[in-house]
């Protein structure tokens, strides 16, 4: 009857408790499992923004440099392949597993407080379903904009001198529309506000939690949002400016 | 009423080892076959739960709280006892016998002190095997701190809540066995009632909290582990739901209630700082290792303590007490507070209350260092009054805390009705007439863990336990005396709340049967209580249903029982013509002021019979023999 | 004192509750917030009316009963502090002061502001404890504990059981009251043998009893009456990880075998 067996028999014991190989299934749908899909897939997704970011910023250093660029991406072929699949694994991952803990977590208080007041907490971690939600709705709308080229299809089919594709034009042209570029300001401001809680959460997911190195974890998020919302808001508002011109 | 105390033979030192070997076993295969009624999930409770189940008998347990976790155990604050002389200062088990045997004021059964002091080794290993977090010293051993009443350091805690981390302790081990399926919990149920049939208690009856289901329960044993009646003076530090509901119920079918007038009066509380007061907060006694008492020389001293200069301050504590000093056992302590007050000399605004001093040890051993000590009460303290007790010293002053006095039983813990057992403070056991701080814990854990799984055993096994269920004749008689009782008090629709009764019985009983008493007072009291008690069975207003959550009648069930009880209470204190411990007759006192025993004729435990309510109760006497400690008059300084 | 309370009344679970409002005068500052109550239900009793329902038992701030949400706060304003020990005098004369049950599926309104918590209690049957019977403890002082490791275990048992955290969670999680338990016994040698699979039973029975899931918003820390550390949570979030894994690596072991 007691169990004062070592470590291991416990984890045995525990094992015969979940069957087999239902234990992905467990583990994703609980509720800290469910936690570390958020958070490694947020990581994959930060990840992409980061270097989605410095990728196009490019735009700054005229047409050569980013269409050189996104021939050099285009030129990897499937290892391209690899990484949109790994992608569109783990935004899959990220809004069906946010998505059902939004719904659960609703759930899980039926009856609204007639008055609440909040002692830490903050919008942004509030709403990170609706802000995820928008995210979602502007990533479709980008990509039919700049990756399958449904919104613009002119600006999509244009080539630059090299005969490359010419993704410069197609950014700039893009984004001389002002509700195009304001419409891509809205949603960099969501991007930002999604990571400034996402950014720092990630680390509490991941069971990363200490007291010499919180103050750096709590500042991660916020710094993550702020600098993707300002390089990448740099882009249409140069643009608009002026300070980007047309090719 | 037949008084066999059924102490074990032999010389003190081995009783319990002879006992252990002497009772009747029941066999591991048969256990499952025997059912057993916890009453009360304390640290006696829980912790006798747990053991019995794992032992294999089928368990139901009882709380009239939402958890097992909420016991009013879970407020002990300062620490347990154990003779485990890990300081090295002299400490061994006859020590810690000898001091609860002297510190009870030679009250108490000698054999069973034995046993708690033997006992309590084996609950600090038990606790921290349970993962219990005591405080501990760098080299990583367990800390010890002293303790009123003792010269030796032998108190384990856990910073201010020990008897949290003792509980939760317990209460792990309990739901554990819940988880298992060998205990059903039966939480929000209030025993009201405990079925006898053949002389032997096979049950209880309950009303459940949330529905109003009146309901019946058979097992083979009964054990009370529902904690002591210091409520009965309404202020008290106890938890508002204590009560003396379950115990009362069994004296008035059939057992014994032994020295129902040793309570306890705890010295330092906070003082009461308007009538709205629900009740009194306990500054844990620990706070006595470094803090100084004190108040004014001069009579009606209004001055800020800060403006009181040394040489007017009278440390008296000290001055009367020089060897225990400001750790004089709890009795002592609070009556001397009352005695200044009483001169008038008390401060604060209602005069009712003395000074607790910690600026002499912030001066030794600096701010931090007392803060690390005693940080949460001081927090504590300072949120209830509003006053920081890092800048000007603690108002304190004695409230109602504990009682000594409980059902009565025998060396194997069962009351005079056979099969029903009695554990923790609801019995009357091991103090005597005074209780040393850290010893409640301690008990109510020796009772549960390592004594009752023994006893108990012993009764099923030696026992005709014919088989009975809840359909027998007598369960349903009583559920229905049970369900009359619930409508009377629902049907009266008078003016006053239970609540305004209680507080009246509550002064009568401080003013009267308080900290110091007299035959007159008693008398007065005796005169007044059965006349409150007739207009409660008129004049009580109790709104809301009886087939719901219905507080107020909860409250009024247990109000009562107190008072019918607290006329026990005064009886006995009046038939006890001597001062002992906690009990102080002011007829009764040396020259000097102290308490003067008559062991001449009160060495015994005074165990009442009851006769019907308003009836005068028949009493019975337990001679108390003393082999191993000399009587003596009782000296601290 | 001057207060107007709106305090919710629901009479039994199936009815709809409303804020009803209350007018008090003459509140004293020295009163606790549940005396203030006791006041009021003491008045309401007089009437004939129904005294509002609340727990409540130790009035120390110990035993975890005294549960409400006191402007939307619960256990009120002050910090580190439960209702049993919130005074009157933090509050401004004139205040109006919202008083509401603890909101959460699992926790079901039985009446007024008493709510049913025993989820907590079957979270702590699944091992919230040591697996050790009385009886089979060796001398406590055979095994050092440091007195951090000590003290931190202290930290994380401090816990009162009372709810504030669930209360306070947007998502109505108990991860805090969870990771509390699993942490002081993570902390101590008796707790290893069981330290994994406790993390796994007490959060898989956690989730089943329709708490949220914690998304790191830490409004239980600033809740919580003991000051409980939603580090606490990280640690069980690893704690969990490793159970589930070692528990899959035994699987494909056992399997592997045969
Ligand atoms: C503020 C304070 C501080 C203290 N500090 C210390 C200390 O430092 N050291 C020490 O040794 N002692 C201390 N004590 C004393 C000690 O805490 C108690 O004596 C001890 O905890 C009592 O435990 P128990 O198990 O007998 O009863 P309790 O813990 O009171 O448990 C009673 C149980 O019975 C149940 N119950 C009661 N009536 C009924 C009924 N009719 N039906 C169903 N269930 C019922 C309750 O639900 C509860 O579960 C302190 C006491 C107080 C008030
Ligand atoms: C596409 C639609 C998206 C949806 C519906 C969505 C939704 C969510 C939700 C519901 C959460 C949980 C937060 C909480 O409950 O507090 C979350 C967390 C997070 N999201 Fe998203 N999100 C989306 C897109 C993105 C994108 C594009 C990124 C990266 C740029 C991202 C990064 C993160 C991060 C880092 C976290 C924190 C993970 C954690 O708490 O451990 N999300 N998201
Ligand atoms: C102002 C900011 C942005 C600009 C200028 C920009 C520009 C572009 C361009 C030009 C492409 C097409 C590349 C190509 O076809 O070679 C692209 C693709 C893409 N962008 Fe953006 N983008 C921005 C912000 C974002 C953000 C915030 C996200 C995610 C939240 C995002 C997600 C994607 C995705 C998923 C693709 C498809 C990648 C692929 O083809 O594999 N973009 N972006
Ligand atoms: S963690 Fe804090 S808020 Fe939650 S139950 Fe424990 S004490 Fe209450
Ligand atoms: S508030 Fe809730 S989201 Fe997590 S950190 Fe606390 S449980
Ligand atoms: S009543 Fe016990 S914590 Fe408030």
């Amino acid at each position: 009857m007691a169990s004062t067996v070592a470590n291991d028999g416990n984890l045995a014991k525990a094992a015969h408790e979940n069957h087999a190989m239902g234990w992905v299934r467990g583990f994703v749908t609980s509720s800290i499992g469910a936690k570390y899909v958020m958070a490694v897939s947020g990581i994959a997704l930060v990840g992409f923004v980061l270097a989605h970011m410095v990728g196009n910023l490019q735009v700054f250093l005229g047409w050569e440099k980013l269409n050189a660029y996104a021939a050099f991406l285009k030129s990897l072929g499937s290892l391209l392949w690899v990484a949109r699949i790994g992608l569109i694994v783990a935004v899959l991952a990220h809004i069906a597993s946010g998505l059902r803990l939004a719904i659960l977590n609703k759930q899980a208080r039926p009856v609204a407080y007639r008055k609440q007041t909040s002692m830490h907490t903050n919008v942004f971690a509030r709403t990170m379903a609706v802000s995820g939600l928008i995210l979602l709705a502007f990533v479709v709308y980008h990509l039919l904009h700049f990756t399958l080229g449904v919104t613009n299809p002119a600006d999509y089919s244009l080539e630059d001198p090299l005969g490359r594709h010419d993704v410069y034009s197609m950014v700039v042209r893009g984004f001389q529309n002002p509700l195009v570029s304001a419409a891509y300001i809205v949603s960099m401001a969501l991007v930002g506000m999604h990571l400034s809680h996402g950014a720092t959460s990630m680390f509490q997911s991941l069971g990363l939690n200490h007291p010499k190195y919180n103050g750096l974890f709590s500042k991660v998020g916020p710094a993550v949002g702020v600098l993707v919302f300002l390089g990448n808001v740099s882009m249409p508002v140069a643009v608009l400016l002026g300070f980007i011109q047309p090719r | 009423m037949k008084l066999d105390a059924k102490i074990p033979s032999g010389p003190i030192g081995e009783k319990w080892d002879r006992h252990r070997f002497e009772v009747k076993l029941v066999n591991p295969a048969n256990k499952r076959k025997f059912s057993v009624i916890v009453v009360g999930t304390g640290l006696a409770g829980a912790s006798a739960a747990a053991t019995l189940a794992e032992l294999g008998y089928r368990v139901d347990a009882f709380c009239f709280h939402d958890s097992p976790r909420r016991a009013h155990s879970i407020a002990a604050q300062g620490g347990i006892n154990a003779a485990k002389n890990y300081q090295n200062d002299g400490d061994s088990v006859h020590r810690l016998f000898y001091d609860t045997v002297k510190g009870g004021d030679f009250r108490a059964r000698e054999a069973n002190v034995h046993r708690l002091a033997e006992v309590s080794r084996n609950i600090i290993d038990q606790c921290v095997a349970q993962g219990v977090p005591f405080a501990r010293e760098y080299g990583g051993y367990l800390a010890n701190r002293s303790f009123g009443g003792a010269q030796v350091s032998r108190t384990f805690y856990a910073a201010g809540q020990t008897g949290q981390q003792l509980l939760l302790g317990a209460y792990g081990a309990l739901s554990r066995q819940i988880g298992n399926g060998n205990v059903k919990m039966h939480t929000y149920t209030e025993m009201l009632d405990v079925v006898v049939i053949d002389g032997k208690a096979r049950g209880i009856v309950t009303r459940n909290l949330r529905s109003g289901a009146i309901e019946s329960w058979a097992a083979d044993a009964v054990l009370l582990c529902t904690g002591g009646y210091s409520n009965v003076f309404y202020l008290s530090t106890n938890a508002k739901g204590s009560n003396v509901t379950a115990t009362w119920r069994a004296h008035k079918r059939g057992a014994g209630f032994a020295n129902p007038c040793y309570t306890q009066i705890h010295p330092t509380c906070i003082p009461q700082s308007g009538d709205h007061q629900s009740k009194l907060t306990l500054m844990s006694e620990s706070l006595r290792n470094d803090g100084r008492v004190w108040v004014p020389k001069q009579k009606g001293d209004k001055r800020a303590s800060q403006d009181i200069p040394e040489s007017e301050r009278d440390y008296y504590l000290e001055r009367k007490y020089p060897s225990f000093g400001n750790l004089s056992p709890r009795d002592i302590a609070s009556r001397a507070a009352k005695e200044v007050c009483d001169e008038g000399r008390g401060v604060g605004p209602t005069g009712l209350g003395v000074y607790l001093d910690f600026a002499d040890a912030m001066k030794r051993v600096g701010e931090s260092t007392v803060a690390e000590r005693y940080g949460n009460l001081f927090d504590m303290y300072e949120r209830i009054t509003g006053e920081n007790p890092y800048k000007q010293p603690m108002r304190i002053f004695p409230a109602p805390h504990y009682t000594m006095g409980g059902l009565w039983v025998d060396y194997n813990l069962m009351s005079t009705i056979p099969g029903l057992h009695v554990l923790g403070e609801a019995n009357f056991s091991d103090h005597g007439a005074n209780r040393l701080g850290a010893s409640a814990l301690m008990q109510g854990l020796a009772d549960g863990y390592f004594v009752i799984p023994i006893t108990l055993g012993h009764y099923l096994a030696s026992s005709q336990l014919p088989k009975v269920d809840t359909s027998h004749q007598s369960f349903k008689e009583i559920e229905n005396e049970v369900r009359e009782k619930t409508k009377k008090l629902m049907s009266m629709k008078g003016k006053r709340t239970p609540d305004s009764f209680h507080r009246e019985l509550g002064r009568i009983m401080w003013d009267n049967c308080g900290m110091a008493r007299t035959a007159e007072s008693l008398k007065k009291a005796l005169a007044r209580i059965p006349s409150l008690r007739a207009e409660f069975w008129e004049n009580l207003n109790v709104p809301g249903a009886e087939g719901d959550t219905n507080q107020t009648l909860e409250n009024a069930g247990r109000v009562a029982d107190f008072l019918e009880f607290a006329e026990l209470m005064c009886m006995d204190a009046l038939t006890r013509e001597e001062s002992c411990g906690g009990h102080f007759r002011s007829e009764h006192q040396t020259p000097d002021g102290e308490a003067k025993r008559n062991d001449e004729e009160f060495c015994h435990a005074s165990v009442w019979e009851h006769q019907g309510v308003g009836k005068p109760a028949t009493l019975h006497k337990e001679a108390l023999v003393f082999e191993n400690v000399k009587l003596t008059q009782r000296s601290y300084k | 004192m001057n207060i107007t309370l709106h305090v919710w009344r629901q009479k039994s679970p199936k009815e709809p509750g409303k804020l009803v409002t209350y007018k008090r005068g003459d509140v004293s500052p020295d009163m606790s917030f549940l005396e203030m109550i006791d006041v009021l239900n003491e008045d309401l009793a007089a009437k004939g009316e129904e005294p509002v329902a609340f727990e409540h038992d130790c009035r120390e701030g110990i035993c975890g009963s005294c549960a409400m949400m006191i402007d939307g706060m619960p256990h009120g304003p002050q910090d580190l502090t439960t209702t049993c020990q919130l005074h009157m005098r933090t509050f401004k004369d004139g205040a109006e002061i919202t008083v509401e049950p603890w909101r959460a599926a699992a926790f079901p309104v039985v009446k007024d502001l008493v709510v049913d918590r025993g989820a907590f209690d079957r979270i702590v049957q699944q091992g919230g404890y040591v697996s050790v019977n009385t009886g089979n403890a060796q001398d406590a002082n055979a095994i050092p504990i440091s007195k951090e490791s000590a003290d931190r275990a202290f930290e994380a048992a401090a816990c009162i059981g009372c709810g504030a955290c669930v209360a306070a969670c947007p998502n109505a999680s108990a991860m805090l009251f969870v990771s509390a338990k699993v942490a002081q016994l993570a902390e101590l040698p008796q707790g290893q043998p069981e330290r994994y699979r406790r993390a796994k039973k007490m959060v898989d029975q956690h989730d089943k009893e329709g708490f949220g899931s914690c998304r790191n918003h830490y409004e239980c820390e600033a809740a919580c009456p003991k000051g409980i550390s939603v580090r606490y949570i990280a640690q069980l979030n690893r704690d969990y990880l490793k159970a589930s894994v070692a528990v899959a690596e035994h699987a494909a072991r056992s399997s592997g075998n045969g």
